[in-house]
């Protein structure tokens, strides 16, 4: 066992959580697949929008693998580094807008 | 950047090369893969192209080379050679003959070859680096392949400068937009008869995006940005040989490369390889199944005569292929051959 919580190589072994709900694995590969199937939206995309997602979750295994998935489906480091932006900035947004309830509080306990 | 030859690199040898792909454990050889999708033995189905590499002098050292090509390159080639292509263009009724390197265009006959493959009736295809076309004893050469009708198949890796010139070297991206420029106002990828068409390799150690949606997007690009206009686009999967092969082993993904590589084998881009109508001839006249068993110096086999001089249609157009490692670059995902993806 690794020294360290993260370990890159786990992220080949995520298929691993099917050993002991293989029925649930498979419904979660099936839908998997058809939300990043090109639709509405382009492949390229969902992917963008998945890389920022997995910031604003901090997941390292999604960052890593749409690192990758994103330069596949033909985007670059520019079109990345914005969606990485829009992430941080919801973010910051929701803590920031969060600020109109203490507002609230603020103003029902002062004079 | 120099080439793996001149710096004396210990992968400047297609022995060196053969060996470190034949070192490294894989989770199936590609025979292996070939016989599981009853492909093998691989055979040709015809001889369609006939590629030409005239060498491996070019202007440029681009990062991703798999000819090693560049200045400091001398192998050009010789008389005898072009003669006996000519010879077998005019025996035989291969339709198109494909010109490569190296930056073809420096070869001092390269317009001979154009000229006379076009009396022949033969489609010729061009493999451009476009900055050539904007080197100055060059400039004329544009007015020379478009009276020729000389499809151009032209390298442009991505449609900026940041990731184009990190691949092919600095101020590449710049020139290569006014070469394509000067094609456009001459009529290539806008008038029927002049095909321009431009094909990319990924800049780094991933396979290539989905070749209709990167059109698409690249046609928008460009011409929105640059007021450039194309036909088609290719993509090309980088091959583990000379210097992507050397910038695999030094940024350290070579190996998880090489497995992506085997992990996307695709059958049915295997069934549609290039090889299988492509014979490839080498600067010294030697015979390969393609350009990058010509740069793993891995002949023809099994049979087939080896040289130009001995060429013999009927025991070269249903050959059995010789294949590497290396094949599974041309079987990943879509598939990858000079003509771009091999699966719709």
């Amino acid at each position: 066992m690794s020294d360290h919580y993260y370990d890159a190589k786990d992220l080949g072994r995520f298929a691993e959580m099917g050993e002991e709900a293989p029925e649930l694995w498979q419904k979660f590969l099936a839908w998997y697949s058809a939300v990043f199937a090109a639709g509405a939206l382009t492949e390229r995309e969902k992917s963008l929008i998945a890389l920022g997602v997995a910031h604003a979750v901090q997941c390292p295994y999604c960052i890593d693998a749409y690192s990758r998935d994103c330069l596949e489906k033909g985007s670059n480091a520019e079109q990345m580094t914005e969606a990485v932006h829009v992430a941080a900035a919801i973010r910051g947004g929701a803590s920031l807008v969060h600020g109109v309830q203490m507002r609230n509080h603020v103003h029902k306990l002062s004079m | 950047m120099s080439s793996l030859r001149f710096r004396s690199h210990p992968l400047s040898t297609a022995v060196a090369q053969r060996a470190l792909l034949a070192g490294l454990p894989l989770p199936q050889g590609f025979e292996a893969a070939l016989a599981r999708s009853g492909l093998s033995p691989l055979h040709a189905t015809g001889i369609e192209i006939l590629q030409m590499n005239l060498g491996k002098k070019c202007n440029q050292t681009c990062r991703h080379c798999h000819v090693d090509a560049g200045p400091d390159r001398r192998e050009v080639m010789p008389d005898e050679v072009l003669e006996a292509c000519m010879n077998v263009l005019e025996s035989t009724a291969i339709p198109t003959v494909d010109i490569t390197g190296g930056a073809p265009e420096l070869h001092p006959r390269f317009r001979d070859i154009v000229v006379r493959a076009h009396e022949m009736g033969r489609h010729i295809i061009d493999r451009c680096n476009l900055t050539i076309l904007m080197v100055a004893a060059y400039e004329d050469l544009g007015e020379f392949l478009a009276a020729h009708q000389v499809e151009i198949v032209a390298s442009l890796p991505a449609p900026n400068g940041r990731q184009t010139d990190a691949q092919r070297g600095d101020g590449v991206f710049e020139r290569s937009i006014a070469a394509l420029r000067r094609l456009n106002a001459l009529g290539y990828g806008t008038r029927p008869g002049l095909q321009l068409n431009l094909v990319t390799n990924p800049v780094g150690a991933f396979l290539p995006a989905n070749q209709p949606a990167l059109e698409t997007a690249w046609k928008l690009e460009l011409q929105r940005r640059y007021e450039v206009e194309f036909n088609h686009l290719y993509t090309i999967t980088n091959m583990p040989i000379s210097r992507y092969l050397e910038y695999l082993v030094d940024s350290g993904n070579f190996e998880a490369y090489m497995e992506r590589l085997v992990q996307a084998y695709n059958p049915a881009a295997a069934a549609g390889v290039m090889c299988r109508n492509t014979l490839s001839v080498g600067w010294d006249g030697t015979l390969y199944d393609c350009d990058f068993n010509q740069m793993l110096e891995m002949p023809v086999n099994h049979g087939a005569p080896r040289r130009i001089f001995d060429f013999d249609v009927a025991k070269l157009d249903t050959r059995q292929i010789e294949v590497g490692t290396h094949c599974f670059g041309c079987t990943a995902g879509a598939g990858s051959s000079c003509g771009g993806a091999t699966v719709s």
